[in-house]
């Protein structure tokens, strides 16, 4: 589990993140959703340190971050892994010898060990037979498996993915989005997705925190957020005329007013 | 951004760069790599450079030395002092700024770029211990040995276009190498090398580590990095002369 509690950061004179407290439940995909500039990717990078907040305390587990010692930040970090958007993929290594970086880097297995572990990954996020590529001659999905695998080849207990379907047709979207909340149930870890798209909102948002200029405007899960009062986060999710439409079909059949073929009862 | 903010991030960069390395085996594979590809990688133009320079060298001065009281092995002795002193140590170390500094600067501009560098960082793995230093201690060992390559070819080349052209026979040109040869000068190009090698690798690592933007701000990262190595090489050249000479 990791606790964000009152977390602050800005640039020069401008506030991105003001005043948030969430809690990211492990064994859930905690989603974090909003426009562009609302702050999702600062805080996404002060969860993972890449940004030092400028006030407030992320705990992973009970452990303050921010108090850690180098060293201890280090070691804490080995059990974290992110996907990131471009999926920030090695380019002079291949599929294999990407996903195998953290192990030759982290553990003292020999070859074929490492080889099979990088092998086990691989399959399950269904890539095969793409051991040898490079990243420039795989699709950009596959990019994102791999980026999946080598993720999760040391195990970890936290996985961070900023905006897994940037790029993506939504058809990989969903395969994406099925992984990662696999994922999350098979290792029982801590998922945080940053994202913008409306399918993993409605997919896979266990828990979903709706950033609105650098400040929480709302909290709740993809159950709930169908029947949202709040205006702008209904604006932003429902943003087209069609999906107002589907959102109000959905209300009306979930309240049994209609069939599944949108036929009055 | 100011000159003193700059420097010293360039200081706290250096700094940085030396904490226990993670794995010792990845390093020293990432070292050998940086050592294959700076050196090996700029091999066939130290050697092209090298041949005409001491080629050259030994036209002009025949050109220059018009006076029959001056003996032809003269014109050995100044191209082995010249090539030594100036023209290996800094016409090579400015050739491989633009080589060697433009890699460093583009590569990890564009880890930075695309987010590579966050990955490592994410892993827990000290940037830049693994990605600098294995390229600063690269530059440090295979520039010199490449200026020591740099010297003899140059010799050579000035040896051959002698032969060559008629200017002055191959014994004449091997008792010029042999007169009045100080090895103090030896000891002063490692010197100037050791130097540059820093400059050109440190230099365009810091212009590549910090770059923000995309592909246009690598360009000018990668760039300017070169113009400031070469500035800072001329300038070291200059005072390394003052002091050591």
């Amino acid at each position: 589990m990791i606790a964000v509690n009152n977390i602050k950061k800005g640039f020069g004179d401008k506030v991105v993140i003001n005043d948030v407290s969430a809690v990211f439940q492990t064994g859930k995909c905690n989603l974090i959703i909003g426009t562009s500039g609302s702050g999702k990717t600062v805080l996404m990078k002060c969860l993972v340190g890449l940004f030092e907040p400028d006030s407030g305390e992320i705990c992973y587990d009970g452990q303050n971050f921010s108090e850690m010692s180098e060293e201890q930040r280090k070691e804490l970090r080995r059990s974290i892994g992110m996907l990131f958007q471009g999926s920030a993929l090695f380019d002079s290594m291949t599929v294999e010898q990407n996903v195998m970086f953290p192990l030759d880097m982290f553990t003292k297995d020999n070859y074929s060990e490492k080889l099979k572990r990088v092998n086990e990954v691989l399959d399950r996020v269904n890539l095969k037979d793409a051991n040898k590529k490079f990243p420039a001659e795989i699709s950009g999905g596959m990019k994102k498996r791999v980026g999946i695998a080598r993720a999760i080849v040391l195990n970890p207990k936290y996985l961070f993915c900023d905006e897994p379907n940037s790029g993506l047709d939504p058809q990989t979207s969903l395969l994406i989005d099925k992984l990662i909340k696999e994922i999350t149930t098979e290792y029982n870890i801590t998922t945080v997705v940053n994202t913008h798209d409306m399918n993993s909102v409605m997919e896979i948002g266990d828990n979903i925190i709706y950033m609105y200029q650098g400040l929480k405007e709302w909290e709740g899960s993809n159950k709930e957020i169908i029947f949202s009062k709040n205006q702008r986060l209904n604006d932003f999710i429902f943003a087209s005329e069609f999906l107002q439409e589907a959102k109000e079909m959905r209300i009306l059949e979930m309240k049994g007013k209609i069939d599944k073929d949108g036929n009055i009862k | 951004m100011s000159f003193f903010t700059e420097f010293g991030r360039y200081l706290l960069m250096l700094k940085g760069m030396f904490s226990r390395p993670e794995n010792g085996k990845m390093y020293w594979k990432e070292f050998m790599h940086q050592c294959s590809e700076i050196g090996i990688g700029s091999l066939g133009i130290v050697v092209i450079i090298s041949v005409f320079m001491g080629a050259v060298s030994t036209l002009q001065t025949a050109y220059q030395l018009v006076s029959p009281f001056i003996p032809l092995s003269t014109i050995a002795q100044i191209v082995r002092d010249t090539v030594i002193l100036e023209f290996s140590p800094t016409l090579v170390c400015i050739v491989l700024a633009g080589v060697v500094g433009s890699k460093i600067a583009s590569e990890l501009g564009n880890m930075r770029v695309s987010e590579q560098i966050d990955a490592l960082e994410i892993m827990g793995i000290n940037t830049k211990t693994y990605l600098i230093m294995p390229k600063l201690l690269a530059a440090i060992v295979v520039i010199p040995m490449l200026v020591v390559i740099s010297a003899c070819l140059g010799i050579w080349g000035g040896r051959l276009a002698g032969t060559m052209t008629g200017i002055l026979s191959g014994a004449a040109f091997d008792k010029g190498l042999h007169q009045f040869f100080k090895p103090y000068n030896v000891f002063f190009a490692l010197a100037k090398a050791y130097t540059f090698a820093f400059i050109i690798s440190s230099i365009p690592a810091y212009y590549g580590y910090y770059v923000q933007g995309g592909a246009l701000e690598i360009g000018r990262a990668s760039t300017k990095s070169v113009v400031v190595s070469c500035v800072l090489v001329l300038f070291a050249d200059y005072l390394l002369a003052a002091l050591l000479l």
